[in-house]
């Protein structure tokens, strides 16, 4: 700011804090409706105030679900949206921190033919291929399992890149001191590279997971075992009855929420670091 | 592309390292895209007995059927309706609190976290706010007259997946423009006030070119996720209704295949989406080559 105008920033804040206002608006009223019974949400006009029903209603969407809509306890979702998330981050950043230390630290036939393999992936997101990959997860019999659910999404060429991005800045004399001092490929990458990646891999850890975590489309045809539901794609099930119990579905949208938001308030940082690192 | 100038000799290791990624990467993406690829130009019959091939009749018939031009036109409305507003709000905030100094990142704070949210559930907590029935804002329109009915009404339903799309986008639009705007110069602005510029003047003459750069990546990214990412907002929502309405292309591609069991259709949809990512990267990597600028 150049100038001092005491009008301009008090709109400033007035812009600022109605842009919070509408952001938050939505999950304001999801919290509110999932403290009021049913009948009290279907009287005619939304109540703004919490109601009396909270503890009854998450209590209720924990431990035992909404079996007439084929909905499993949160508590089960949740867990299985956590396997997921973490087996897909997990799986992600190992493969790629080993294909882009190969890509940089190898010489050898075909290296740019695999590039490219692998830099395809950025051009087929799974939905534009959604049936023949369902196809081929039918074949190895991985419908419902949490590896049906995990593997096929484990590729990434971003987080490939970004290794190799990073890999390339690191100084050639780390190797040359590690070579001359005996060590091994396999050496070098556990006790260098990775201490020195450590930061890259939590920020891309923090993206991944709320990308893995946030999975509709796979989990919604891959599971029809509700032991495999997870909460995001489980939550649609609720809705697509006639009448839904929205105290109920409400309740479970804050539930499914909550672990990736808190994911990004507690390491903002990493999660900006991760954010903008990953498009470049 | 590179190397390190000193590289680890390796006749198995490097295979080795690079197989799981290369074999997850073949199996579930260049197979499936082949076998699309492949099943674009068969035509099943009715009970899936026999395929014949049929080359481009696929293609031709989707361009020919009047559901797919409207899918087509629908998901240019979508795209464009979500990328416009959630762009222009993201940068009005992001403008806002880039004026800020103690409260800057309190407010980046409160505005980011959306990104979070799924957008299946985006779409469910939209859906509940604008419900004919018991939603809240609907209640307030009619107060204004206006009898807001997503379920019959295509455009109130097309407003709806936009709203939801938008909301869950305005965040990361917004630390991006932030980031473009701390890296404008301080002196270009103060030079402009010097000589008598409003902040309103000095807006669209010095920061909103200096931030083109950023407004065409954004652009590309913000299409690229109203066409591919949104599937989720669409299907928890109204379904691709009413009426076809919101059956944008990448819900049709779903619809086909998985309810309608038309195969060869949905795949010539398929390939016909790839074409579209190809072409999307390609724009998003060459701007990386050379950023726009004046």
């Amino acid at each position: 700011m150049v100038e001092n105008r005491p009008w301009a920033n008090l709109i400033a804040h007035i812009v600022l804090i109605s842009g919070v206002a509408l952001v938050a608006f939505p999950v304001y009223v999801a919290i509110i409706a999932s403290t009021h019974s049913l009948s009290g949400l279907l009287q005619g006009t939304l109540p703004l105030l919490p109601g009396g029903h909270g503890i009854e209603n998450y209590t209720r969407m924990w431990q035992s679900g909404v079996s007439n809509a084929g909905a499993p306890p949160a508590a089960l979702m949740l867990w299985n949206s956590f396997i997921m998330a973490m087996a897909i981050t997990v799986g992600k950043l190992s493969i790629s921190l080993l294909s882009a230390f190969a890509i940089v630290y190898f010489r050898f036939r075909f290296r740019m033919f695999f590039f490219w393999v692998i830099f395809v992936t950025l051009m087929l997101p799974v939905e534009v291929r959604i049936i023949p990959t369902f196809q081929v997860v039918a074949d190895l019999n991985m419908l419902n399992s949490f590896a049906g659910l995990s593997i096929p999404l484990i590729a990434s060429a971003t987080a490939t890149f970004l290794f190799r991005q990073f890999f390339m800045t690191i100084p050639e004399e780390m190797l040359e001191a590690a070579r001359v001092d005996g060590a091994g490929p396999l050496k070098f990458f556990k006790d260098i590279l990775m201490p020195l990646s450590v930061t890259n891999i939590a920020a891309l850890f923090v993206i991944m997971f709320i990308y893995g975590w946030n999975q509709y489309l796979w989990p919604l045809i891959i599971t029809t075992d509700p032991d495999y539901y997870t909460i995001v794609m489980g939550i649609q099930r609720m809705t697509s009855e006639e009448n839904p119990q929205w105290q109920l579905v409400m309740a479970a949208v804050v539930m499914a929420a909550l672990p990736p938001v808190l994911v990004i308030l507690f390491m903002q940082r990493l999660f900006v670091k991760g954010l903008t690192e990953t498009e470049k | 592309m590179q190397t390190k100038r000193m590289t680890y000799p390796g006749r198995f290791l490097p295979y080795a390292l690079l197989a799981p990624q290369v074999i997850v990467t073949l199996i579930f993406f260049i197979w499936p895209a082949g076998q699309a690829l492949y099943q674009s130009l068969l035509r099943e019959d009715a009970f899936g007995l026999r395929s014949t091939f049929v080359g481009l009749e696929n293609f031709a018939r989707l361009f020919r059927d009047g559901s797919y031009v409207n899918s087509l036109s629908v998901t240019v409305v979508f795209a464009v309706g979500t990328t416009l507003l959630s762009m222009t709000v993201a940068l009005l905030l992001a403008s806002t609190v880039n004026r800020m100094i103690r409260s800057r990142s309190t407010y980046t704070t409160l505005l980011v976290w959306p990104y979070a949210i799924a957008p299946a559930l985006a779409g469910v907590l939209w859906w509940f706010i604008f419900n004919p029935s018991i939603g809240i804002v609907p209640y307030m329109l009619e107060m204004v007259g206006y009898q807001w009915n997503h379920r019959n009404s295509g455009s109130d339903a097309m407003l709806l997946v936009i709203f939801a799309a938008a909301w869950k986008q305005i965040s990361y639009n917004f630390l991006f423009f932030l980031a473009g705007l701390q890296s404008i110069p301080q002196s270009l602005i103060e030079a402009a006030s010097i000589d008598g510029a409003s902040p309103i003047k000095r807006f669209w003459t010095i920061i909103f070119p200096l931030l083109t750069p950023t407004t065409f990546f954004l652009l590309v990214v913000n299409v690229v996720y109203a066409m591919f990412d949104t599937f989720a907002i669409i299907h928890a929502t109204t379904a691709g209704g009413p009426a076809q309405a919101t059956n944008i292309l990448v819900y049709k591609v779903y619809a086909d295949g998985f309810v309608g069991l038309n195969l060869g259709s949905s795949a010539a949809q398929s390939v016909i989406l790839m074409v579209i990512v190809v072409a999307l990267t390609m724009i998003q990597f060459r701007f990386i080559e050379r950023r726009v600028n004046y």
